[in-house]
């Protein structure tokens, strides 16, 4: 694997939007094990930061995995070290969702009876999380 | 105007890279005073200290400014240097060109400046210096050791046989501390009980040592060779004379209360020894559970004590002595995972910390040396060992590593396969660290040898789940997740200060970092020393540790202790404060702000127009006086200076820099 | 005991049943809910990204239009998002500015936002709740399930201890209900992954509901309706069939209130 180039600039932009540092992470994994939905991860969350702390920021960016954390802030909660895992995916969301590289929720692939019995919140904030 | 002479030093680069030192040394041969300047490129050597030697002599130096490194570094060489060509050793003074310039500017002109400036105060200063003379002192011949765990007893028998006198202080009914509590150790697996007891023996039986049992130090007053310690000796309610130790009192009681040595996993008496090896081995009642002391009836333990040996009425005792030396080696605490909820923790009685399942392995332990699941009396199958629970954990726990947990883990999960050889051991581990002589090998053994499962991640959560436990966890290296079924799960909890530590140090008169760990004087040079002299410290009290390091430790706080006692005479402080007594009005501010108690009134007669007047004046004891100088700042006529650093050299050095 | 109520959109539609149960209640136990006039959505998402300020525009506005009166939802998500929204008012300073100057209101993060269920115990007190309840759910064996919105960042939320929690069970003790614990109480249901990954929502879900039906719950709770919905599709498709209400509904029961559909039908009804 490569180094994205200016990786070092996504990073920086990371530390200062989200305030988490992926350099403060001792990679003990606690976050993937606590992770309620790892199991449809192709990178469990501590190998997301893992792949920051190398600069491979783009194959970050390609992962699933942010797209599948649902934001339950399991990870955070237990994490040693003060991290706050939620907000680096939501920054690796971000970064590809303002890039417009594709939105990740289509409202034509929702059956009507989802439509029908989803809650509106969570409908309003699938949308707001997975779309730009 | 005093003859004074400047010298340089370049420091190598560390001075000259940053200072120009020739300008430094052009502007400082036009300070008020300056007869002679010279620089050199390491002035602390030999030929440094010649170069000032010689100097004092042929140009007749009154006073001597060299520009160096910090104080604390070498102001003691050049006061040697400036003793041996004959001056008062206080007609020394340093500007600290390195760290105050060098070191913290990078612009050249700036720090040169800024060198200038420093030289200058220096210089003035020095001018209005004036011979000390330090006191000599007393020392008293006797040591103190607080905490009686394997780091206390270490200390104490080094003292001892090297000729002195010492009393241990143990607040629990006996020593033995921590080392007492485990079953064996790594990485030989000895028998713990089998070479500690021994040594607490030798220290119950030694002719120059006095073990206080039950008892705490309440206040430490006084300074190096002459600490004034008042000790509280709890009243056991037993007469240790009588006392024959044969248990009878114990087997009688009728309350039962949680044990303290059994992690409160078994019971204990009211009256109790807290282990069966214990020294000495004499009861105790504890109050808060006796029922005489609680409801005023019972007295079983009385009337059974074939000797007579139980005393209701025995009172607190409060020993006052002084010391020379005082080692304090009050060990450690386990944190208590509570705060870790995902861990389940206090929710689950297979859950335990590691201090608490050490005790499963002891034949006089909880379930009498069997590994059991307490849910059940079954043994276990699968454990979970989770390592750094509150180390390396700065969102909830400690920043740092503690250190043991590595090996003690491998420990207990070799001698789970020994106890139950069908059990597997699972350990979930950030880092395997066994930085010890003899440390990896056996790691490994545990590994290799005894099928110890090591898994690089940590446990998300576990889930009392049924009569099981539900471990949810991560293997990084394989990128997996993975939940084994846990019957027993196993918390290598940080090792901790004691919750009391902060405290304890405040009275002892010593400071600690952050996590209540008492500092030492220096993190590579001085590691037993504390910032008080004659007080050391030595085992985990410092910093988690393990046997052999508390050891070497309470050794090396011991030759320190002895090197002490073993002096004639010490050197007190030289700059101490001194009153003038004409300009004191007796207010006695400065009494009541001196944390030495050095201070103190005393009546003067005085002649004023033919009549004889008394009046108050304070004095300083120039024995008990640090120079801290608090009594300076108090005074408010001016009429206290603190000697070497009087209000007026002070003002020098401001108007130097300032004017 | 007075207070601004924020209902936000869902418990105004699919969770109906939450609103008219938890204001029937309400009436009964004198706590007045005051509806903001005007309200707007709560925000749906919190931006965890602090320079989303566009995201923080609805909640804030909110916030300031309850001008620093206590401010109480029931929808877990409203809540959570509420509730952070004023944690970076009173933080972040920057954001505030903009906030506040692009809405032009006055918002410094002053006032408490509060979950019904916090009304409930710091409040009205769950003893005095106790004795209110007129008919108890004596044997009804109930188990609390608590999401993550309301929990988790336990610094922001303060709503219980985010590991072990016991708002929801001591609730239901006053209820008279017998409470049944599940570890997997605080673990995540699996969100929107219903929708788009619905297999690891159904496996999340399967784990929650066999735990409960282990330890010999009858019935959830909940205060949450992405969860409820979670619980029930996702676990209908994996074949469990534990009734999931939620937590205002129990309170209509045991509170005998009269004009829910609850109660008129002699039980509570699930969904």
């Amino acid at each position: 694997m490569k180094q994205t180039e200016n990786h070092s600039r996504f990073i920086e932009e990371m530390k200062e939007r989200s305030g988490q540092d992926p350099a403060c992470c001792l990679q003990c994994a606690k976050c993937s094990a606590a992770c309620p939905v790892s199991a449809v991860m192709d990178l469990l969350p501590h190998q997301v930061i893992r792949y920051l702390q190398l600069g491979f920021t783009d194959e970050a960016c390609k992962s699933k995995t942010p797209w599948v954390c649902a934001s339950c802030f399991t990870c955070a909660a237990r994490c040693p070290r003060d991290l706050d895992l939620a907000r680096m995916m939501e920054g690796i969301r971000l970064v590809a969702l303002r890039r417009r590289e594709g939105n990740r929720l289509n409202p034509g692939e929702l059956t009507p009876e989802q439509l029908k019995q989803l809650p509106q919140q969570a409908l309003v904030s699938g949308f707001r999380k997975y779309t730009k | 105007m005093p003859r004074v002479g400047v010298f340089i030093c370049w420091c190598g680069t560390n001075i000259a890279g940053t200072v120009d030192i020739e300008t430094v040394v052009e502007t400082a041969r036009n300070f008020p005073g300056v007869v002679h300047t010279a620089d050199y490129r390491y002035l602390c050597s030999e030929i440094g200290q010649d170069l000032i030697k010689e100097a004092i002599k042929n140009e007749k130096l009154e006073q001597v400014v060299v520009g160096t490194c910090s104080p604390r570094m070498h102001e003691s060489t050049f006061r040697k240097a400036v003793a041996e060509a004959g001056l008062n050793p206080f007609l020394l003074e340093v500007a600290n060109l390195r760290e105050h310039c060098s070191w913290v500017h990078q612009d050249k002109t700036e720090a040169t400046a800024k060198a200038i400036a420093l030289l200058r105060a220096a210089a003035a200063k020095a001018v209005l210096n004036a011979p000390l003379i330090a006191p000599r002192l007393d020392v008293e011949k006797r040591a103190l050791v607080i905490g009686g765990g394997i780091a206390g007893i270490q200390a104490a028998l080094d003292i001892a046989e090297a000729g002195y006198p010492v009393d241990v202080v143990e607040r629990e009914p006996s020593i033995g501390g921590r080392m007492a509590q485990l079953e064996k150790t790594f990485p030989t697996l000895d028998c713990a009980a089998c070479i500690l007891t021994p040594k607490m023996v030798e220290a119950a039986q030694h002719p120059q040592i006095n073990l206080l049992t039950y008892s705490e130090v309440e206040e430490v007053k006084g300074f190096v060779g002459q600490f004034d310690v008042k000790i509280r000796q709890k009243a056991r309610a037993i007469d240790a004379t009588k006392c024959t130790g044969c248990g009878v009192c114990y087997e009688k009681c009728p309350t039962k209360t949680e044990s303290e040595f059994e992690m409160g996993l078994a019971k204990r008496k009211a009256i109790y020894v807290p282990f069966p090896q214990a020294v000495p081995n004499v009861p105790v009642i504890d109050r808060d559970n006796c029922l005489y002391f609680r409801k005023g009836r019972c007295r079983i333990c009385e009337k059974e004590c074939p000797p007579q040996a139980v005393y209701f009425e025995q009172q607190d005792q409060i020993l006052e002595r002084r010391y020379g030396a005082i080692v304090v080696a009050t060990g450690f605490d386990q944190l208590n995972p509570v705060e870790y909820g995902e861990y389940a923790y206090g929710q689950h009685p297979d859950v335990l910390t590691s201090l608490e399942f050490e005790r499963f392995f002891n034949a006089a332990g909880p379930t009498g040396g069997k590994v059991v699941r307490l849910s059940d009396g079954k043994p276990p199958r699968n454990v979970v060992f989770i390592q750094c629970v509150g180390s390396r954990d700065k969102a909830r726990g400690m920043n740092y590593c503690s250190k043991i947990c590595c090996m003690f883990t491998a420990k207990q999960a070799i001698l789970l396969k020994e106890k139950v050889p069908e059990a597997r051991s699972y350990v979930f581990y950030i880092d395997v660290r066994t930085a010890g002589k003899g440390y990896e090998e056996f790691q490994r053994r545990a590994a290799e040898q005894y099928g110890v499962a090591y898994l690089r991640g940590q446990v998300g959560k576990v889930f009392p789940d049924g009569d099981r436990l539900t471990v949810k966890g991560v293997d990084s290296l394989s990128g997996k997740t993975i939940e084994i079924q846990a019957d027993m799960v196993v918390l290598a909890a940080a090792s901790v200060a004691r919750g009391d530590a902060a405290q304890v140090g405040r009275v002892i008169g010593i400071n600690s970092d952050q996590y209540h760990f008492f500092n030492e004087a220096h993190p590579k040079l001085k590691p037993v020393e504390t910032h008080t002299a004659g007080i050391f410290i030595a085992g985990a009290c410092q910093a988690p540790k393990d046997i052999p390091d508390s050891v070497a430790q309470a050794s090396a706080a011991a030759v320190k202790a002895v090197g002490l006692l073993a002096k004639e005479k010490l050197q007190g402080e030289a700059c101490t404060a001194r009153v003038d007594q004409s300009g004191c009005s007796g207010c006695l501010y400065c009494e009541a702000v001196c944390p030495y108690g050095a201070i103190s009134a005393v009546q003067i007669e005085e002649h004023f127009r033919g009549e004889k007047l008394t009046r108050i004046v304070a004095e300083v004891n120039a024995a008990l006086c640090q120079g801290c100088g608090s009594c300076t700042v108090a005074c408010r006529s001016g009429s206290i200076n603190l000697q070497g650093y009087t209000n007026a050299q002070i003002l020098a050095e401001v108007d130097a820099i300032c004017l | 005991m007075r207070y601004r109520y924020f209902p936000g959109c869902t418990v105004k539609d699919q969770a109906k049943n939450m609103e008219e149960t938890t204001l029937a209640a309400a009436a009964v136990l004198g706590i007045e809910l005051e509806e903001i006039p005007e309200w707007q959505c709560c925000g749906a998402v919190f931006p965890l990204y602090e320079d989303e300020v566009i995201t923080l525009l609805s909640p804030v506005r909110t916030l300031a239009k309850a001008a620093g009166d206590p401010v109480v939802s029931l929808c877990a998500a409203c809540h959570h998002i509420l509730k952070r929204a004023q944690e970076v008012m009173q933080r972040n300073a920057e954001a505030r500015r903009k906030a506040t100057d692009f809405l032009e209101v006055e918002y410094d993060g002053q006032g408490r936002v509060l979950h019904f269920l916090e009304v409930l115990r710091d409040d009205y007190g769950f003893a005095r709740l106790g004795q209110t309840v007129k008919k108890p759910l004596a044997g009804r064996k109930v188990a609390a399930y608590y999401g993550c919105l309301l929990l988790r960042p336990s610094k922001v939320m303060q709503f219980d201890d985010p590991e072990n929690p016991s708002i929801m069970e001591e609730f239901l003790k006053a209820l008279g209900a017998e409470v049944v614990t599940t570890p997997y109480r605080t673990e995540c249901c699996g969100a929107y992954l219903s929708v788009t990954q619905k297999q690891v929502a159904e496996d999340t879900v399967a784990k929650i509901l066999n735990s409960a039906e282990r330890a010999g719950a009858e019935v959830i709770i909940t205060a949450c309706p992405l969860c409820r919905y979670n619980l029930e599709n996702c676990g209908r498709t994996a074949g469990k069939r534990m009734p999931v209400y939620y937590f205002s509904e129990l309170l209509a029961e045991a509170l005998a209130v009269a004009g829910t559909a609850a109660v008129e039908a002699g039980e509570v009804r699930p969904g």
